[in-house]
């Protein structure tokens, strides 16, 4: 019983029975199999969450984005107060999360990929975005850069995910993808 | 209990399971090296932003 | 109160006063089962304050519903992972450890004052931490992610938790060297008692993560420390935070083969395999720490990925073969009992209307297919991205911690008041119905945060309308109907935990004793034995002796594997359909 010592004094020595030697076969090839395809998936999936990150000031961040948005800007995202920007395909991307907003509001073309920088300026933030139901940890102080590329058209949103406090439940974003060369 | 094969020289495998402070010992420094160690190391080394 | 004879033994010189227990045999330290009341009783508790936040969470996050505002859901929130999470699971792994060490091995507690003083500190860390909660200005979530900030005493009441129960963690190995020097077992240690050690080896490395991280985090909360990492923060933070649940992994699996044990006489089918699978979760369930990290910017993909499958996926190795080797020793035990007919008749006459089997049965099976499977796809690398912080990842761990650990629990309860605390259970045709109404709506959460996580609904999060938000955003109607039903059977799931507080506390308080003569009686209904006992001349040195076929346990495993496989293999389909990212 698995409540008193065993009864052999020995009991590594006693035969395994083969049904269950092989359920241990099969989960370990199981295992294997999973752990390869982690690796496999880095080599020809599509899907690989970039490791390209730098330690950034927050406030330094927040400037770059305020250029970039400068500088890319088409106009204003209806009467929410929130700057359009639409970047060149290819180009560098930012956006800046922080209590509680993602700004700016980004329009970017379908089929093409972007280089999207994400920070914060002030507490951990979560990039959901949504209904494409794509997550990423935002942090202070790390700029994380990840290449995107939108394969449909549409007005996507980003939802924060990381619980960042009273105004949590307020904190979103908006994405827009409009047709290869239209909108700009 | 121990009826038989007393004189049996205890296998290797079953003296590490019967040593609760060996495997005290591997279940700390194993994940504190594979994990915490490794983890810190890689979090000295993301470069700074120009 | 004690009504079995106490006998004083002197053993190594040490006085401490014994009573032998009449089911079982073994001689009760009665210091140790003192600090076993103590401790299960504090569990109780917690589980009752905890499980009331959790109706509230629910009916909260039930959009038709929406019972809190904002800053109570938080605050509500907030208490409720830490009055569950760790103080329920805790309170009840500490007196699992002083058990299965002092009871098991016959033996008297090592240095019972100290782990009184664990209890105590235990106690007051977990109060001080409630009252600060309730403060309303430390509505942090559990997790306390930097910068977000608490009041210090959050985190000193955490810290006081901790240090006791690393104070019961030393107790427990302290009885581990007792036995031995006092020779009151021979050979190995039960099997039990090595889960036992396997979850208080994790323990102690989840408690020193814990003070890496908490002790700098309480300082700065005063103002000692400027700034901390964020990312150090939750590297550190999660070694205590995902393997304080492989503690539990390891307590409840050693629990399945406890109750298994004491109802059915299961035997392990095989010593050296069952072992080596909790060697294995000693070695590597700890890296698991890294599911947290996945994508977090600035760790390595050779570290996400070695770390997530705990080293090839060995730890997951090892709850594959408890999966099997629980069910299998019981098969085996109930063929052996003569339930040999077709393929499922050891099962189906399995003691049913016993709550402490139904309750461990369906705690294996539930951790299995709702936690397990759903636990190994969100901790792939590259799946992890659809998952992050929606509901998927409560959902996940409802299925493991709430429908796994915790039901596991309460049907060891039912064994540990007639054995321990000596009294009958109270109101056993209820006592049936607690495993399946708790099962059933711990079930029913852990399914439907799981949908509403697949369909992208955040976790932690008071309202998905986004009523208040500049930029709306809606999410698909199926997810309002997910949190809905989510709420539904979080009511059924409260009247499964309710009925359970009630029983147990009615049974400590006015039970009826339990003696000599109605102790076997106490443990509710049994197998009946269907053989002539003489053929229990089968009965082999281990459990697969004679047994060693057993197709009722092949096809579970089977059913399990194809399960686990379909719905790995869709995920990986959908990520491919996902936004191209690198
Ligand atoms: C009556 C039983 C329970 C119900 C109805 C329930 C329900 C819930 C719900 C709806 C959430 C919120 C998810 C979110 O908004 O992010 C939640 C969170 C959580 N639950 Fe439970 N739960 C119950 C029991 C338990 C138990 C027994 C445990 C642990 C043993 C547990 C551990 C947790 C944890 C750790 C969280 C996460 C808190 C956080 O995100 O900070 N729950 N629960
Ligand atoms: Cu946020
Ligand atoms: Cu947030």
């Amino acid at each position: 019983m698995a409540v008193r010592p065993p009864e052999s004094r020995v009991w590594w020595n006693e035969p395994v029975a083969t049904g269950e030697l092989v359920w241990i076969g099969i989960a370990f090839l199981w295992g294997l199999f999973m752990f390869f395809m982690m690796i496999y998936w880095h080599l020809e999936g599509k899907q690989n969450l970039s490791a390209e990150v730098y330690r950034v000031k927050p406030d330094r961040y927040v400037k770059k984005v305020e250029a970039f948005v400068e500088q890319y800007r088409i106009g204003d995202e209806g009467d929410t107060g929130y700057p359009l920007v639409a970047p060149p395909p290819g180009s560098d991307v930012y956006l800046l999360a922080r209590l509680w907003e993602f700004w700016p509001v980004l329009q970017l073309e379908k089929g093409q990929s972007y280089r999207l920088h994400l920070s914060s300026a002030d507490w951990q933030h979560g990039f959901s975005l949504q209904p494409v139901n794509l997550n990423i940890q935002v942090h202070p102080g790390l700029e994380h850069i990840v290449t995107i590329t939108p394969t449909e058209s549409g007005v996507f949103s980003v939802v924060c995910n990381e619980f960042c406090g009273a105004g949590h439940h307020q904190m979103t974003g908006r994405i827009r993808v409009v047709e290869p060369g239209q909108g700009r | 209990m121990s009826d038989t094969g007393t004189s049996e020289k205890i296998p290797f495998m079953q003296r590490v399971l019967d040593n609760p402070f060996l495997l005290l010992f591997l279940g700390v420094t194993v994940p504190a090296t594979l994990y915490l160690v490794w983890g810190l190391v890689e979090l000295t080394q993301i470069p700074v932003a120009e | 109160m004690a009504t079995a004879a106490g006998e004083i033994g002197v053993i190594g010189g040490i006085a401490a006063k014994f009573r032998t227990c009449p089911v079982t045999a073994l001689k009760i330290d009665l210091a140790a089962e003192r600090l076993i009341k103590a401790n299960a009783v504090a569990a109780v508790v917690f589980l009752a304050i905890g499980g009331v936040l959790g109706l509230l969470v629910a009916l909260t996050r039930w959009p038709a519903v929406h019972l809190l505002d904002s800053d109570t859901f938080y605050m509500v929130l907030t208490a409720h992972g830490l009055n569950v999470l760790l103080f329920w699971i805790i309170f009840f792994e500490m007196a699992i450890l002083y058990f299965a060490s002092a009871v098991l091995l016959n033996c008297r507690l090592a240095a019972p004052q100290f782990a009184w003083i664990a209890f105590v500190l235990m106690v007051a860390g977990a109060l001080l931490t409630d009252f600060t909660v309730l403060q309303g200005d430390s509505s942090v979530m559990f997790t306390s992610y930097v910068p977000l900030r608490a009041s210090p005493n959050f985190y000193l009441g955490l810290i006081l938790f901790a240090v006791g129960a690393l104070i019961g963690c030393m107790v427990f190995f302290g009885t581990l060297v007792v036995a031995r020097e006092e020779r009151t077992y021979e050979g190995s240690v039960p099997l039990v008692t090595f889960g036992a050690i396997a979850a208080a080896v994790i323990a102690v490395f989840t408690i020193a993560s814990g003070a890496i991280i908490l002790i700098p985090t309480w300082l700065w909360s005063l103002g000692y420390i400027g700034h901390i990492d964020t990312l150090m923060y939750k590297l550190v933070w999660w070694g205590m935070g995902h393997s304080s649940q492989q503690i539990n992994v390891s307590a409840h699996v050693a629990v399945w083969y406890a109750i298994a044990a004491i109802l059915l006489g299961a035997k392990p089918l095989s010593e050296k395999v069952s072992r080596t699978a909790f060697l294995f979760y000693i070695l590597f369930l700890q890296l698991a720490s890294a599911h947290h990290l996945l994508v977090e910017p600035g760790l390595s993909s050779e570290w996400k990925v070695f770390n997530t499958s705990y080293a090839l996926y060995l730890a997951v190795l090892g709850s594959l073969i408890h999966g099997m080797t629980v069910p299998g020793a019981i098969e085996a035990a109930q063929r052996r009992n003569g339930y040999v007919h077709g393929m499922f008749e050891w099962l189906r006459r399995a003691p049913w209307g016993n709550p402490a089997f139904s309750g461990m049965f369906l705690s294996l099976v539930m951790f299995g297919f709702i936690g397990g499977i759903s636990g190994v796809v969100l901790g792939t690398e590259q799946l992890n991205i659809m998952m992050h912080n929606t509901l998927y990842v409560p959902g996940h761990f409802h299925g493991t911690v709430v429908a796994g650990t915790t039901l596991a629990f309460m049907a060891l309860t039912y064994l540990v008041l007639p054995l321990i605390f000596r009294r009958e259970v109270m109101w056993p045709g209820l006592a049936k119905w607690q495993p399946w109404l708790f099962g059933i709506g711990a079930g029913g959460i852990s399914l439907f945060m799981l949908g509403a996580g697949t369909l992208g609904v955040a976790r932690r999060h008071w309202d998905i309308t986004f009523a208040d938000a500049i930029l709306s955003f809606d999410y698909p109607a199926t997810a309002f109907l997910m949190l809905g039903l989510n709420g539904i059977f979080a009511i059924l799931a409260t009247v499964g935990g309710a009925l359970y507080v009630a029983i147990t506390v009615a049974s400590v308080l006015f039970g009826r004793p339990v003696h000599e003569r109605n102790a076997l009686h106490a443990l509710g209904p049994l197998p009946q034995r269907v053989v002539e006992s003489g053929s229990s001349a089968q009965v082999g040195r281990h459990g697969s002796e004679g047994f060693g076929h057993l197709p009722g346990t092949y096809t579970l495993v089977a059913v399990f594997f194809v399960a686990f496989a379909l719905y790995y293999f869709v995920n990986w389909k959908y990520l491919s359909e996902l936004w191209p990212l690198s």
